[in-house]
């Protein structure tokens, strides 16, 4: 089967990727149960929160009650870690299953998944591995971007990776492959800025330069995260997408610029490891819903240094 | 079929070295500028191991606490490499790694932290189990007596039985939390009763006769066969206090009705 030659009934062109019209200033993070007794006693205006979809897969229990209790107060993100969307074989059933439960019962404003793969062969790896852009690989990714949107009835956002290493095999550029895979399923994409920064640094290319070429317009989502530091081979700068710390200035440079250009899009602060307290990460919101707010209305050339 | 095998090339390529640091990166991986790989493909050799290492210590922490970081963590890195996960769903992983602990070279010193283990990964079953009501001390008190000794009773998901010829309850009890651990002086075996009557896990020990008789009961015996059971193997067996307890516990959720 051709992807180019497939069309969806779900995904329709030309309209904002986002589930809900409101939703387009919201700031949220990401959701950790240490948080639960804190977020419900400090409300965040305008906030929403997201949650690995795998997490909440199991029957019942603590887990989803607290699920619940936030989704009572906010508008929720589902953010698929496994799917191995960009795995050579075919999506595990038992998973989508799942996933479409977690979609069905949460009724979030957001759905995502990534470019990456994490299972191969019946190992689960965990981790978001790499693939090569090439013709062939863009044909399995739109087929399985396809499935995933058949299964929940509605379009995802999938989201570019970080990376440490390139594949002498591909034959396109990671923004050519992903607005195709916009262009072919009609999913929309989730920019994550700190992804962005980490794969130009260990890439060697220009992050500004990577943004001009990506389809900034189909953006339903943007992900800002730290990122810890390593060395390469030649002893040079390597950075780690680690999710374990404030986001950094150069960071937050690139997402003013990005938002000043689109306006304001959906802004999750990714925090995994090495938690803060609440109010730390509720800070990191405020700063992008700030920056929304300032720089959401076209503002070309007026970059302001605040931050 | 040739671009379709061609195709899959990339991720066995990727994987096969992931879990077997004696692999090196497939020649397919590059660098910028002709730059190496060693360090950047360990990136993901370093994120794949780490993570499961650190899942393991997730649903293993009294086991971490009583071996010390160090030891669990070179342990549960021999397990993550032989046994890596199948399922994405990571609290699903483990389940192989209390019988990896009893075949330990290194922990043969401690013969009771298989059973632990095996009260911990029961733990992280009956947290994630489907939400259904305990069964209520209404409800037997609402059976006809005559028909009491031929009662069955529906298993709540959650509910979970870990028999032990050690003191492994105690030793669950006593690491699973930051508190302090004072030297434990028994040598008798434990059987461990893992529910969630309400919101949260509770492991309870079981008196005797009493992993017997709530076995039988979850693998649908009638009261009275499970009742047999239990005196046949503790003549002491207290049919009151273990109804009580197993009320309180929620071990079951309804009475079984027909067949």
């Amino acid at each position: 089967m051709e992807y180019s030659t497939r069309t969806t009934a779900i995904g329709e062109r030309g309209r904002p990727p986002v589930g809900t019209p409101d939703a387009q200033g919201l700031a949220g993070t990401s959701f950790k149960h240490e948080h639960l007794s804190a977020i419900l006693a400090d409300r965040l205006k305008d906030g929403f929160f997201e949650v690995h979809a795998e997490n909440y897969m199991g029957a019942g229990g603590p887990p989803h009650r607290a699920l619940a209790a936030i989704r009572e107060g906010y508008p929720l993100s589902i953010h698929g870690v496994c799917m191995s969307i960009g795995g050579p074989g075919a999506l595990d059933a038992t998973h989508l299953a799942r996933f479409r439960d977690v979609v069905v019962r949460y009724e979030p404003a957001l759905v995502s998944e990534h470019l990456a793969w994490s299972s191969h062969g019946g190992t689960f790896f965990n981790d978001l591995l790499p693939l090569p852009y090439t013709k062939e690989t863009l044909e399995k990714v739109c087929d399985h971007v396809n499935q995933v949107q058949e299964a929940i009835k509605r379009p995802i956002l999938l989201e570019n990776p970080s990376t440490y290493v390139a594949f002498a095999s591909s034959t396109m550029s990671e923004t050519d492959f992903l607005r195709a895979v916009a262009q072919h399923t009609g999913c929309g994409l989730l920019l994550d800025v700190n992804n962005v920064f980490v794969s130009a640094n260990n890439h060697g290319f220009s992050a500004s330069a990577y943004l001009a070429g990506f389809p900034l317009e189909e953006v339903g989502e943007i992900h800002l995260a730290g990122y810890s530091e390593q060395e390469d081979d030649e002893n040079e700068l390597l950075l780690i997408d680690s999710h374990d710390r404030a986001i950094s200035d150069s960071v937050w440079t690139l997402y003013r610029d990005v938002v000043s250009r689109i306006g304001p899009r959906p802004t999750l602060i990714e925090w995994d490891s090495n938690l803060p307290d609440w109010p730390v990460l509720r800070a990191q919101a405020l700063t992008a819903r700030r920056i929304m707010a300032q720089h959401g209305i076209s503002l070309a050339g007026e970059l302001s240094h605040e931050v | 079929m040739r671009s379709e095998n061609r195709l899959c090339e990339y991720a066995a390529a990727f994987a096969a070295g992931l879990t077997d640091p004696a692999i090196v990166a497939p020649e397919d991986v590059v660098a910028t500028s002709g730059k190496g790989v060693v360090k950047r493909y360990n990136v993901y050799r370093n994120n794949v191991t780490v993570s499961l290492i650190d899942a393991l210590a997730d649903i293993y922490p009294a086991i971490q606490r009583i071996t010390g970081v160090e030891f669990f963590r070179a342990m549960a890195r021999f397990h993550v490499r032989a046994t890596p996960p199948a399922s994405p769903l990571l609290f699903e992983y483990g389940r192989d790694f209390p019988a990896f602990i009893e075949s330990y070279e290194y922990a043969r010193d401690m013969p009771w932290l298989a059973d632990t283990a095996r009260i911990e990964r029961a733990w992280l079953d009956a947290y994630h189990a489907a939400d259904l009501p305990a069964l209520a001390a209404e409800a037997l008190g609402g059976i006809e007596p005559t028909s009491l000794a031929g009662v069955r009773f529906k298993p709540h998901p959650a509910a979970r039985i870990v028999r032990s010829p050690y003191p492994a309850v105690a030793i669950f009890a006593m690491n699973r939390t930051d508190g302090p651990v004072s030297p434990l002086c028994s040598s008798e075996p434990e059987d461990a009763l893992v529910t969630r009557p309400e919101q949260d896990v509770v492991v309870s020990r079981l008196p005797a006769g009493g992993a017997t008789f709530l076995i039988d009961l979850l693998e649908g015996a009638s009261l009275s066969d499970a009742v047999a059971a239990a005196f046949q193997e503790a003549p002491s067996f207290d049919l009151q206090a273990n109804l009580a307890g197993m009320i309180s516990a929620g071990v079951f959720t309804a009475v079984q009705h027909g067949d």
